[in-house]
């Protein structure tokens, strides 16, 4: 057992490690302009020159896979920040205070999280248009339920053990036990929570991009790349291909994270 | 029976109030459906006219309750863009979404209680690894992605479907319409197959290790026997209840799919009519779509309490 659990974590953290420095690396630099068209390159196949190809409009696809992994991952970790952090916020005031206001609050986040991510965040797009930013508002609100529903679970497992009851003795306040004393207590359930969220923002993004309502151009993302290479795949598979991989790689990558983190957890 | 009425009320209020922000939503949108259907050259009496045939013209909550009135009697408004009862529009096509979802979740079943079974049967065991590890990878395929190796293998390579042939095959009958969505199907069933796997897998395991099976062994009963007549009963427990939520993600995921192998469901009909802005219609799907979800959800919660003695109690 003890060699899978390594196996899972390390393989997980090499992917993560390797997608996300080819997106970061895709925000700063790309070998070609992602947008330029060149029409002696149309539909050109993989080469020296352009290792993964080129698109339909002479685009070098390397660049555009390295841009596009970059906003895909920009607009990730956007949600997640915003999801998180405003979650991990009510999640830790409902679980710690209790009362009605918390039955009230998980009353609607129980309500939201019923509904996947793809659907609502299509019904959010469709009241306020497509586009990068509105992707990012209207997943990361759609993501904070889950986060708090989370933190809310945790924080109320620990409101009425010794060293809590001990701290507020002592005169602590409120806010200090919280973020302090508890939240500690709470990072490996919210981590692995955080994985499992990299992996639905992704998802989410590329579901919704895909189907024309995310990202809009000039700006590009994993799934749109994946849309708009959908009528080349006869004749140039390897428009969908490159993009696919880096996508799935990224998933893979955080999947395994979050498993190697929750056997950890399990063991101790 | 008290519970059960609680309920049962508690679900009309979500019902109802997952309808009013459907239809509050599309309707407080700036800017005036009239003018994309008339154009701008409109004369302000023809504005006027059209205004009062839609019935833009009464005060939000009277619309509201018109409309709620023709949710209930299957009367779903008139479609901007096509110029008709939006009811007529989705008929045919909430049919193949809802046959699309069916034979997906019966897939999920299908490849997902054998599956899980087998593998904690042999937990541990080469089986068991080859399942866990091809799992997490089908888990990590996006649903769409899924859906075009799909097409690449069986329709580019093998030549078994040709895409885009989905109306023409749902006139050959009903084998050709069924067998056409049969990849669809799989491309929606297989992510969520691999995580009902593990989750089995998991609770079968958590039950071997408790006290009343070891009891049970210890009164004779065979590994095989313990399994299936002891453990998986209780396993089956959260199973279950997952598969009950699951249908909502199996109904996103048809959305999706639907747009990879040129489906004409009402995914298909959601996604042309946010683009094209046709309120009426999306308002009608997403209704639709919110009523399966808070259903099959509800379904979940009472699965669960039947299952399970020791929750009818409380």
């Amino acid at each position: 057992m003890g060699k899978r659990r390594n196996w899972y974590l390390t393989l997980g953290l090499v992917l993560t490690g390797l997608t996300v420095g080819f997106g970061a690396l895709g925000l700063v630099w790309t070998p070609y302009s992602p947008t330029a068209p060149s029409a002696a390159d149309r539909l050109a196949g993989p080469s020296l020159a352009h290792p993964f190809g080129c698109d339909h409009m002479g685009r070098d696809v390397l660049s555009r896979t390295l841009s596009g992994a970059g906003a895909t991952l920009s607009i990730a970790l956007a949600v997640l920040a915003i999801g998180f952090v405003v979650g991990v916020v009510i999640g830790a005031l409902c679980g710690y205070y209790g009362g009605v206001v918390d039955a009230l609050v998980m009353r609607v986040c129980d309500a939201v999280a019923a509904f996947p991510s793809v659907l609502l965040g299509l019904v959010v797009i469709a009241v306020i248009g497509p586009g990068k930013y509105n992707v990012i508002l209207a997943l990361g609100v759609l993501f904070i339920p889950s986060f708090a529903r989370l933190t809310r679970g945790e924080f109320l497992q620990y409101r009425d053990r010794d060293f809590i009851r001990a701290a507020r003795l002592m005169g602590v306040g409120g806010l200090r036990i919280l973020f302090r004393h508890i939240l500690p207590n709470a990072w490996p359930v919210l981590l692995s929570g955080l994985s499992i969220g990299f992996n639905n923002a992704v998802l989410a993004e590329a579901s919704m991009s895909y189907l024309g309502i995310g990202v809009i151009p000039p700006d590009t993302s994993l799934g749109r790349m994946v849309s708009e290479a959908q009528s080349y795949f006869v004749t140039a598979p390897w428009l969908v291909l490159f993009p696919a991989l880096v996508m799935i790689l990224m998933i893979l990558g955080a999947g395994l994270v979050g498993e190697g983190v929750r056997e950890r957890m399990g063991e101790g | 029976m008290k519970q059960i009425l609680k309920r049962l009320g508690l679900l009309a209020a979500t019902l109802l109030l997952v309808t009013v922000l459907a239809f509050v939503a599309f309707s407080i949108l700036p800017g005036d459906p009239t003018n994309s259907i008339l154009g701008l050259n409109a004369t302000p009496e023809q504005t006027a006219a059209l205004r009062e045939r839609l019935g833009l013209d009464l005060p939000l909550w009277q619309r509201y309750l018109n409309w709620l009135g023709g949710l209930l009697t299957g009367q779903l408004g008139q479609s901007y863009l096509y110029e008709m009862p939006v009811s007529q529009l989705l008929g045919s096509r909430v049919a193949v979404t809802a046959t699309l979802t069916a034979m997906s979740f019966g897939l999920i079943v299908a490849i997902s209680l054998p599956l899980g079974i087998l593998a904690a049967r042999h937990a541990g065991g080469w089986i068991d690894r080859v399942v866990s590890v091809l799992g997490q990878v089908t888990m990590s395929i996006p649903n769409f992605l899924l859906g075009f190796l799909l097409t690449c293998l069986f329709s580019l390579i093998l030549r078994w479907f040709t895409v885009g042939s989905f109306s023409a095959a749902a006139e050959q009958g009903l084998g050709a319409y069924l067998g056409y969505l049969f990849f669809p199907a799989l491309s929606i069933a297989l992510p969520r197959a691999a995580m009902t796997v593990k989750l089995l897998r998991g609770a079968i395991l958590g039950e071997m290790g408790q006290d009343y099976i070891r009891t049970a062994y210890s009164r004779g009963n065979s590994k095989g026997r313990v399994l299936w007549r002891f453990a998986l009963r209780n396993a089956m427990i959260p199973v279950i209840t997952f598969l009950a939520m699951t249908v909502a993600d199996v109904v996103a995921g048809s959305l999706v799919v639907e747009q990879v192998f040129a489906v004409q469901g009402i995914g298909q009909m959601l996604v042309s009519s946010i683009n094209s802005r046709d309120y009426p219609v999306v308002q009608a799907i997403v209704a639709l779509i919110a009523v399966v979800v808070v259903a099959s959800n509800f379904a979940a919660d009472a699965l669960y309490r039947v299952m399970d003695p020791r929750l009818r109690q409380r």
